[in-house]
């Protein structure tokens, strides 16, 4: 068969398998960014024994653990606890010192997956003597990454890169006066997951569920194909209370969306900004 | 003249390269060196670049190579439109992607070959989105990132590359690229076995460069 038939078929499949997940379990991924789906769905076919994605869509029908498995493939971003320190130094020295202005603050970290940046920002809060007065949303569409954020555990073989950044973010307390280490594993501080509420929610499916102060949603956009990008940005217009901010990751921006006018620049480099007056 | 009807006889019908996605790692960056600055204005290919990097730096290579490149270069952002004449290098500590469009995408999926950017990922997204209408170019570097991207290249019809390890300060790489396909001598164009895509170029920097050069002049680049 030629190759180019091949890839035709491939693309094919590729979309018939993301309607049926849809139509079968209400997760759409059909707006997703393609090429990397399909690395990941490649990936797939290897640990399920597929030959084909409709053979994979075969079994993703007629058995819902193949689902909840291939769920893991499509949804689960490891992270590093404060990735990009230089983003969580300017929320610190930034965005903190008007945080500070508001009697309570609320703050939604969208795409929260296996929970790093949560406690990354709960860690700073507290350093900053804002996390008693703070509710952290945490959303993420993949339960079992929920389940794991909550936990607040974490392989200690990444702690020492999680050390580094910390410090390298501004940190003012050490990293081990929150999280006990337990054989190969560390587990955080329970009085963090006080001020944390872990949800299922879709940027896809699901609107706004609450008014917020600030919204972390970081290197989930780009997984997005741009039609997508502009309802989870519109969403995070919607969510943030007048003059509310919003971070993004070290290569997204808002240049090429249709929320671009709705925002300014806050700390460019950072991909901070801020929501503007007047809507 | 002799090199260039030999080349001749080795492009796919399917008529002018959309891209040219090069990867590289260890020693590619003298490589980039001698093969960037001599792209002219007016390519009508876009060049997309994954060089390994340190993954928690921010990368020179723009400001390296923007005062030396005749064509706009820039770091990659994701859902950027490509556009024909256009150098871009994949940022530090992401995967390049190509979506349709064609854009750009990048994405945090885990290190493949202990490295992000990986160019596998660019090369086999690249072959996904462009087919025959792509060129792929492997330089030198220390591990095996590449070899499966650029055999993916060659499958879609590609056009395709390898730095002559002998010329590379890493050859491990161009080595693992070329293991794929039967045994060919540097410098020589790859006879076209009937019914199959002839194996990768394998040339030096310097040819590299001028084969560069003469596709442009076919109206090929």
């Amino acid at each position: 068969m030629p190759h180019k038939t091949k890839a035709r078929i491939a693309d094919i499949e590729q979309r018939l398998l993301l309607d049926a997940i849809y139509h079968q379990y209400h997760y759409d991924f059909r707006a997703y960014a393609q090429a990397s789906l399909k690395r990941r769905l490649q990936s797939a076919l290897t640990q399920f024994s597929c030959k084909t994605l409709s053979q994979l869509q075969d079994r993703v029908l007629h058995e819902p653990a193949v689902f909840t498995g291939l769920l893991q493939y499509l949804t689960v971003q490891v992270s590093d606890m404060f990735r990009d320190p230089s983003y969580f130094l300017a929320l610190r020295n930034e965005v903190v010192p008007i945080l500070r202005t508001y009697p309570s603050i609320k703050v939604w970290v969208a795409g929260c997956s296996t929970g790093e940046e949560v406690y990354s920002l709960a860690i700073l809060l507290h350093e900053e003597g804002l996390l008693d007065r703070t509710l952290i949303y945490a959303t993420d569409i993949n339960p079992h990454a929920l389940r794991a954020a909550e936990q607040g555990v974490f392989d200690l073989d990444r702690v020492a890169a999680f050390t580094e950044n910390h410090a390298r973010a501004g940190g003012r307390s050490s990293l081990s006066d929150y999280y006990t280490a337990r054989y190969s594993r560390v587990v955080f501080d329970k009085a963090l997951r006080e001020h944390m509420v872990f949800s299922d929610h879709s940027l896809a499916t699901d609107s706004v569920f609450a008014e917020v102060h600030l919204i972390s949603c970081r290197n989930v956009l780009i997984y997005f194909e741009r039609d997508l990008q502009n309802r989870a940005l519109g969403l995070f217009h919607d969510a943030l209370v007048h003059r509310g901010f919003l971070g993004l990751g070290s290569k997204e921006s808002l240049r090429f969306s249709a929320q671009a006018e709705h925002f300014d620049d806050f700390v460019l480099e950072d991909r901070i900004y801020r929501k503007k007056a007047g809507r | 003249m002799n090199a260039s009807a030999a080349h001749a006889s080795n492009t796919p019908a399917g008529g002018p390269y959309q891209a040219i996605v090069i990867g590289g790692s260890s020693g590619a960056i003298d490589v980039l060196n001698v093969l960037l600055p001599r792209l002219p204005v007016g390519l009508r290919a876009a060049v997309i670049v994954v060089l390994h990097l340190p993954r928690d730096r921010r990368s020179l290579l723009v400001d390296i190579f923007r005062p030396r490149c005749a064509l706009p270069v820039q770091e990659a952002e994701d859902q950027q439109p490509i556009q024909a004449g256009h150098l871009y290098f994949a940022p530090p500590d992401y995967h390049l992607l190509i979506d349709s469009g064609p854009r750009l995408a990048l994405s945090v999926d885990a290190p493949l070959h202990f490295s992000r950017p990986s160019i596998d990922v660019l090369f086999e997204s690249a072959a996904d989105g462009y087919g025959d209408k792509l060129v792929g170019v492997l330089l030198s570097g220390a591990n095996d990132d590449g070899a499966a991207g650029l055999a993916a290249i060659h499958a879609a019809g590609g056009y395709t590359i390898v730095q002559d390890p002998a010329s590379a300060s890493m050859p491990t790489m161009p080595e693992a690229a070329l293991a794929r396909f039967p045994r060919q001598t540097p410098g020589k164009t790859p006879s076209n076995t009937p019914g199959k895509t002839p194996a990768p170029h394998v040339l030096t920097p310097e040819a590299i460069a001028a084969r560069f050069v003469q596709l442009h002049a076919q109206r090929l680049l």
